[in-house]
């Protein structure tokens, strides 16, 4: 049974980005010198997923350890360098830039009818900065590592840690310009350099949410760098910021810290709330339910994601009445995130629903995000939050909206997505089949997490009571069935890249400006400068889009 | 005991309950909306499965009515759950006046615990059933932070001159539950736990006199230490010294340079010794050295015991630094809170 119309035989394009040559033609060369925001996107996709692999490897290796009680594989220093080396190289290396660097930078300029982002040099500038952020951050790794827990809480990390803390606080500092730049080049983007037609309410969701993560990125990234740095420089030079015995505060170290690395959150959630809402409208082939609800949820998200950071601090001893207001504002952030789910489920209703790839794994983000969002509530609420807080239930919580939300989307949008970026199809029916792997796989690997937690294991332990066992056991059995969901799409999208069907411009159809141009699009990305007139997931007055109201196709190829 | 897999830990404090209760509160709240979206999406995802290929789905592009439902409705319950949150937790952070006060020091990687008789322990904490504890926590180095899943209370043990965390609960069941370090401390952070040992009350006595391993009293050993540190050569008890008496101090207002005044706490009594000229008793000049790097953790603990003895001592007419009465509107001895 076909759901998607059946499309011609497609070729490919006799020059898109990925052929085309610049001057001299020698081929490494023009891509490490490349302007073009398509091929520094790319590049960023190979660099994230390395990141990828050796957070995956850490976590990997931390859960084969929690096999036992008393810790099956690693000696205690060793567990809790993994655990810290899996947090910094996931969060600030993986999840920060991998929406936005990749799916962002490629599509951005393309949706909104641009040639380039508004700074190309500047954007190949950012992914420099990123590798040798990386580099001194690998360095840390390679020397001693680093067991400070990727928060980097003083005095410990400042102080009593003999790991390698001074290179990774200055890793993720020079890390930081990168994304403040990335951000920076989306905000002059989306200014300044929309088509004729394109306006702020025609723009794709996917460019809301990525203005969204911009303003974040700009606002909070320079107080994390300087945080980090402030350890550091009082870790090289015994200075007194955080000091206790020379009259500096710990806990203003947390709060700082926690001023930029709350947003980030919304940094690594956002960008796939946007993906989600461009893959939803397509595959139900309707407009989306509430654009412009969604749209200002994003922005609501961002600017209420600034004035919550100290809900991670309700046993520190805080003043009762600053507890009251962070919890308060905490359920307040809770609101806009409700309103996309909402308006999600809502868009399905009446639609033409496919079963195609992209379309399962979205579900699949609903699913996940609406757990770890409404387990929120639970560390939100004051009386609950004494409790599970540092426990395993956070653990669970963060992973729901970070992997299970987050890379969900991530690998969503890489799946909608990749016919533009290679021009080519991956088989659906084996990919189909990885999303829901994945998504089985994720809910056993944390959600017995969340009962850990209430029955009282503490985050960070690398030895623990008998009677956790049972469970530890279970997450680690299910993370052995997410390893799999997420190799078989890497296995299959490299393999793909040769063999895979052509796909030709639009194969789902979806009605983005992206969709209407070549895949893999040339260069400049538009044979001629488009001009929008239409409104946004628009499916009726698409006539382009060869559905009910166009020409009917021509017949199917017979791929599932 | 418990199923083979529970879902909860024992309960066995005022908080366990009321605690658990939020929870059942919050998961049915969640579990009715994530049930919602789930069953929702799953039927949708059948019901409007695309029938033809070039099939178009029915334009709707939102409703304000609905829009103002899942607004308002999920903003009420969240309200809800704040309000009740809230009311737990000001109830835990505000400590009730008559409790056992006992004193937990934490350093990489283990739990000191003080009993009020001077009784010391090692991760191992007793106390008895139905009485409000409290407990003081200073660390040595690190932030740790002291946990008791069967309470369902915990806090951060943070180490600085004028700032004692303190936490309190009521044992409600006697028996043996684990308490842990729940803030990353370092190497063996997993290994700094141990075990609260709730008993009956007469258990309780019998123990903490029967133990008989305590090295002295604390009060008496403060007040050896008040006497070699010299802080009664200027600190006279009949408020003659250059320093002011510290009869009646402990819980009572006193007034500072500049017109201030502040209670006599034990975050103010340690930040006096550690840091003298943070607060000036009006009055008196700043002559005081700095016993910071002088004094371990647990010999401020004596010193504060011993000085909070003194509580009941004759307050001098003059030199006691202590704020006029009419000021505070309350003797120091209700000050307390």
């Amino acid at each position: 049974m076909s759901t998607t119309p059946p499309f011609p035989e497609y070729e490919l394009p006799d020059t898109h980005y990925l052929n085309a040559t610049h001057g001299s033609g020698r081929s490494i060369r023009d891509w490490l010198l490349t302007t073009d925001h398509k091929r520094i996107a790319l590049l960023y996709l190979a660099s994230v997923t390395v990141f990828f692999f050796i957070g995956g490897i850490f976590a990997t290796m931390i859960r084969i350890h929690l096999l036992t009680p008393g810790g099956a594989l690693v000696s205690p220093e060793t567990y809790n360098k993994l655990f810290t080396m899996h947090g910094v190289a996931m969060i600030f290396f993986f999840l920060i830039p991998s929406i936005p660097a990749v799916l962002g930078n490629f599509l951005i300029p393309i949706m909104i009818g641009a040639k380039d982002l508004a700074f190309p040099k500047i954007n190949l500038l950012s992914w420099y900065i990123y590798l040798i952020g990386g580099s001194f951050v690998l360095y840390s790794f390679g020397t001693g590592g680093l067991d400070t827990g990727w928060t980097f809480y003083t005095p410990l990390s400042s102080i009593y840690s003999n790991s390698a803390v001074t290179p990774a606080v200055i890793g993720i500092f020079i890390n930081g310009f990168s994304s403040i730049l990335t951000g920076l080049n989306f905000i002059v983007t989306i200014h300044t350099m929309r088509a004729p037609g394109m306006t702020w309410f025609r723009l794709p969701l996917f460019v809301w949410a990525h203005y969204a993560t911009s303003l974040v990125m700009i606002l909070g990234t320079p107080v994390v760098a300087i945080t980090l740095l402030l350890a550091g420089l009082e870790r090289m030079f015994h200075l007194g910021f955080f000091n206790p015995t020379m009259g500096g505060d710990p806990i203003l170290f947390q709060h700082l810290f926690w001023f930029y690395s709350h947003p980030a959150v919304y940094i690594m959630v956002l960008p796939a709330m946007g993906v989600v809402s461009e893959i939803i409208p397509t595959f139900a082939r309707k407009p989306v339910f509430g654009y412009s609800f969604i749209a200002a949820s994003s922005i609501a998200i961002a600017v209420i994601g600034f004035l919550v950071w100290a809900h991670h601090m309700f046993v520190t001893g805080e003043s009762t009445y600053a507890a009251l207001t962070f919890s308060f504002l905490s359920y307040l952030v809770a609101i806009p995130s409700a309103i996309k789910v909402f308006n999600w489920t809502a868009t399905l209703y009446k639609g033409s629903i496919s079963w195609d790839p992209p379309m399962i794994y979205a579900l699949g983000f609903i699913g996940l995000f609406t757990i770890g969002g409404l387990t929120g509530l639970f560390l939100a609420c004051l009386g609950l939050d004494i409790h599970i807080h540092d426990t395993y239930f956070v653990v669970a919580h963060f992973h729901y909206i970070m992997v299970g939300g987050a890379v969900m989307g991530y690998v969503g949008g890489l799946h909608f997505w990749w016919p533009k970026i290679t021009g080519r199809l991956y088989p659906k029916a084996l990919s189909r089949f990885a999303a829901i792997v994945l998504f089985i796989g994720f809910n056993l690997t944390f959600f017995p997490q969340f009962i850990l937690g209430y029955l009282g294991m503490p985050r960070r332990y690398h030895s623990y009571p008998p009677e956790f066992q049972v469970l530890n056991v279970l997450s680690t059995a299910g993370a052995s069935i997410l390893a799999v969901g997420y190799l078989l799409p890497m296995l299959y999208l490299f393999w793909s890249m040769r063999y895979g069907k052509v796909a030709g411009p639009n194969p789902w159809p979806a009605t983005g400006l992206e969709w209407k141009t070549d895949s893999p699009p040339p260069t400049e990305n538009f044979h001629v400068t488009p001009v929008v007139d239409w409104e946004p997931y628009d499916f009726r007055n698409r006539p382009d889009l060869g559905l009910v109201a166009g020409a009917p196709l021509a017949p199917a190829h017979g791929d599932d | 005991m418990q199923s083979q897999l529970p879902l909860y830990p024992p309960e066995a404090s005022n908080f366990a309950p009321q605690v658990d209760a939020l929870m059942i509160f919050i998961t049915s709240v969640c579990v009715f909306f994530a049930a919602g979206i789930t069953i929702a999406i799953i039927y949708f995802f059948f019901k409007y499965h695309r029938k033809q290929a070039d099939d178009i789905g029915v334009p709707i592009h939102g409703d304000p009515r609905l829009e103002a439902a899942w607004i308002i409705v999920p903003s009420i319950l969240a309200l809800a759950m704040f309000a009740w949150g809230a009311v737990v937790y000001v109830d835990y952070r505000h400590t009730p006046s008559d409790t056992l006060d006992i004193y937990v020091i934490g350093k990489q990687w283990m739990w000191k615990v003080q009993q009020p008789n001077g009784l010391k322990e090692i991760n191992e904490i007793h106390v008895p059933v139905g009485r409000n504890i409290r407990l003081t926590l200073a660390s040595e180095d690190v932030i740790h932070d002291f946990f008791v899943p069967a309470f369902r209370v915990k806090m951060d043990v943070i180490p600085g001159n004028n700032h004692y965390n303190t936490m309190w609960f009521r044992p409600t069941r006697a028996g043996r539950y684990h308490f842990f370090c729940s803030q990353y401390c370092g190497t063996n952070h997993a290994l700094m736990g141990g075990w609260v040992i709730v008993m009956e009350p007469t258990d309780y006595a019998a123990w903490l006199s029967g133990s008989g391993g305590g090295e002295g009293n604390p009060v008496a050993v403060g007040e050896k230490l008040f006497a070699e540190k010299a802080c009664i050569t200027c600190h006279l008890a009949n408020g003659s010294g250059r320093a002011p008496s510290l009869n009646g101090l402990y819980g009572a207002q006193v007034l500072l340079a500049g017109g201030a005044t502040v209670t006599a706490d034990e975050a103010y009594i340690r930040e006096s010794i550690l840091q003298p000229n943070a607060k000036i008793v009006a009055g008196y000049q700043p002559l005081m050295p700095t016993f910071q790097g002088q004094l371990t953790e647990e010999q401020i603990l004596a010193l504060t015991t011993y000085i909070k003895s003194l509580q009941s001592q004759p307050v001098p007419a003059k030199g006691s630094g202590i704020a006029p009465v009419s000021v505070a509107g309350t003797s120091p001895a209700t000050e307390k809170r």
